[in-house]
């Protein structure tokens, strides 16, 4: 190690040295950078260019010798009914679960932000447990608990009368999709509860002490001060929310591995059907077919990443605005 | 006199009201609360208690919660019989691999990220942020025939390594924030003690991150435990070597009807996970705060 690139440890860039000269002196810099970035090459940045490329293909397991068919597999995916089934499956799935659950969380964090709450702590940890729990054995411990057979739900909701006769939740076709979004709300509820409470604790407690002096109730506290100041975050809390929810496997797999009659199958669990072949199925594994409807669902949740990043733009230059206003009125 | 001591008054009791009114919304938003977060942890609560419980209580007994006499024989039945310890053990190493691979990679790539400039640093930047907008959709494809041409396929590193291959941008920024934010001084004096590049990291910076190392790991062994995907492609080949997932997914036909016996399983599979985040909550949480901050 050399006397100079010890001294230019931390330094601003010198630009009176070489380009070269100045790569010799990182050397370390480079090294430290290696391992993460061979990494991120090999298993996030290779697997999306190979999946476009392995789409060219009609490839039966990966034993056997791909063949090359141009773009005939997307030609095809775009007319397959259980293609359009499954991408309209998952699009329910995010419809239907972000709202609730990004309401539902809103109103616990609130509630938990309260001061006065001191068993807020507890709450909080109850409503989260479910997220830190292992999706797939959660699902199966789920199809047991809402079982039409003897489930614990079924039976106590039988007991109270709400019911006359046993839901089944998950083979019941018209059921099945909306019992997974039921499920996926309750075990996932925990993260954006978290988000909305990070976003409430921004909000400094001067304001609604000031509002109270003038004399506001809690409906107006939560109508001029909460929901402006919360906007900003809304918009990246909602996208997050929402392509996170496009990734169901785990609970879809287990809850109901796509039935009945692919009732709720999404997505994931179609491609994974495609590729690697459901283990009561007759038909060959279509590696090719999966990539091409892999790369078409990847371009959609692109269009979304990419709403995500002009509206974390807009949020921050909302939010910056804030801050200088705010900072401003307390003549800092 | 006797009015300023009426107005006094007044206001004492003003404030006292209020306490009374912060006390009384405090016990109806808890009666509220409980039942609503009784209903968040009854799975688990069932799950616990079914695994204590006969085939035969669960059937007949149905939603009374505490078993009537317990037993631990289903655990045993889970444990051996089931090849839960096989699968437990898998899943803990797979998980510390993961852990540690990841601490490392990110915590590096971190701290250079943080506290260098140097030329090529806009371009890493544009990489990492490249893959959270790039279409992820399905990438287990490539990744499994990759861990294969690698001649991995059907061992614990294959799947530890592709657990490590995510992005994590989050903890990436995470660790150089933290580095970016320390004083300069830490590492001059040490230079002029004549310390190398790698001893002011790994002696002085490093064990400074210990806060942000926390976060990561927890966050990266509950994503490591939980993962379903990866160790179900990658383990096709190799049931000895499945986790604690993919094995309660695999013999949940077999043994459908042994509620007990699944419920003891699913509860070996998650209370340790419960427990770790128990006790480590307070990193975790602030891991998913952080990624609304940032």
């Amino acid at each position: 190690m050399t006397v100079a690139q010890q001294i230019s440890i931390g330094a601003p860039i010198q630009h009176s040295r070489s380009l070269r000269q100045r790569i010799a002196d990182n050397r370390w810099v480079y090294l430290f950078m290696l391992p993460s970035l061979v990494l991120t090459l090999m298993f996030t940045l290779y697997p999306i260019f190979a999946s476009f490329y392995y789409s060219l293909f009609q490839w039966s397991g990966f034993t056997s010798a791909p063949h090359y068919i141009g773009t005939l597999n997307f030609s095809e995916v775009i007319v397959d009914k259980q293609f359009y089934n499954a991408f309209k499956n998952s699009f329910i799935f995010m419809f239907c679960s972000v709202p609730i659950k990004l309401s539902l969380a809103l109103v616990i964090a609130i509630v938990l932000n309260d001061r006065a709450l001191r068993l807020a702590p507890i709450f909080r940890t109850m409503f989260f447990v479910p997220v830190v729990t292992t999706t797939a054995i959660v699902g199966i411990v789920m199809t047991f608990i809402m079982s039409p057979f003897n489930g614990p739900i079924n039976m106590i909701m039988l007991d109270l009368g709400v019911i006359a006769r046993p839901i089944d939740f998950f083979g019941d076709p018209k059921l099945a999709l909306y019992s997974v979004v039921g499920v996926e709300i309750w075990k996932w509820l925990g993260i954006p509860m978290i988000y909305w409470l990070a976003a409430l604790q921004t909000i400094p407690a001067s304001l609604y002490e000031a509002a109270e002096v003038d004399g506001a109730n809690w409906w107006s506290k939560f109508a001029y001060i909460t929901v402006p100041l919360l906007k900003p975050f809304a918009v990246i809390i909602v996208l997050i929310t929402a392509v996170g929810t496009l990734n169901v496997f785990a609970l879809a797999m287990t809850l109901t591995g796509g039935g009945p009659y692919f009732a709720s199958e999404v997505m994931e669990v179609y491609i994974y059907r495609t590729a690697f072949g459901a283990a009561n199925s007759l038909t060959l594994p279509r590696i090719g077919y999966a990539c091409a409807a892999a790369v078409y669902f990847g371009l959609s949740v692109m269009v979304m990443a990419t709403l995500q990043l002009f509206g974390a733009r807009w949020a921050n230059k909302e939010r910056a605005g804030m801050s200088a206003a705010e900072t401003t009125a307390d003549g800092e | 006199m006797t009015v300023k001591a009426k107005r006094l008054s007044a206001e004492e009791q003003r404030r006292r009201l209020e306490i009374r009114a912060t006390r009384l919304r405090e016990i109806v938003t808890t009666i509220i609360l409980t039942p609503l977060a009784l209903i968040w942890v009854y799975p688990f609560l069932w799950m616990v208690s079914a695994a204590m419980k006969t085939n035969n209580e669960i059937f007949r007994a149905g939603t009374n919660l505490l078993p009537a006499e317990p037993t631990f024989e289903n655990f045993q039945r889970a444990w051996v019989q089931a090849n839960m310890s096989q699968y437990f053990l898998n899943t803990v190493a797979i998980a510390a691999g993961s852990v540690f691979i990841v601490v490392a990679t990110t915590s590096m790539m971190g701290y250079v990220l943080g506290r260098y400039r140097f030329p090529g640093r806009r371009i890493v930047i544009g990489i990492f942020v490249a893959t959270v907008f790039l279409p992820k959709g399905y990438t287990i494809i490539p990744i499994f025939e990759l861990i294969g041409n690698l001649g991995l396929d059907g061992t614990l590193f294959g799947v530890i390594l592709a657990q490590s291959g995510g992005a994590h941008v989050i903890f990436i920024l995470l660790f150089a924030g933290y580095f970016g934010q320390m004083p300069k001084e830490l590492e001059e004096a040490a230079i002029v003690d004549g310390a190398g590049f790698l001893r002011v990291f790994f002696q002085i910076l490093l064990p400074l991150a210990k806060p942000v190392m926390a976060t990561v790991v927890i966050m990266q062994l509950i994503a490591s435990w939980n993962d379903f995907l990866l160790p179900l492609v990658l383990t096709l080949p190799r049931p000895e070597l499945r986790t604690l997932s993919v094995g309660m997914f695999a013999f949940r036909g077999e043994y459908f009807t042994d509620w007990s016996g699944m419920a003891a399983a699913a509860t070996i599979a998650i209370i340790p996970i419960i427990g770790v985040f128990l006790t480590m909550q307070r990193y975790f949480i602030e891991g998913i705060a952080g990624a609304v901050k940032s």
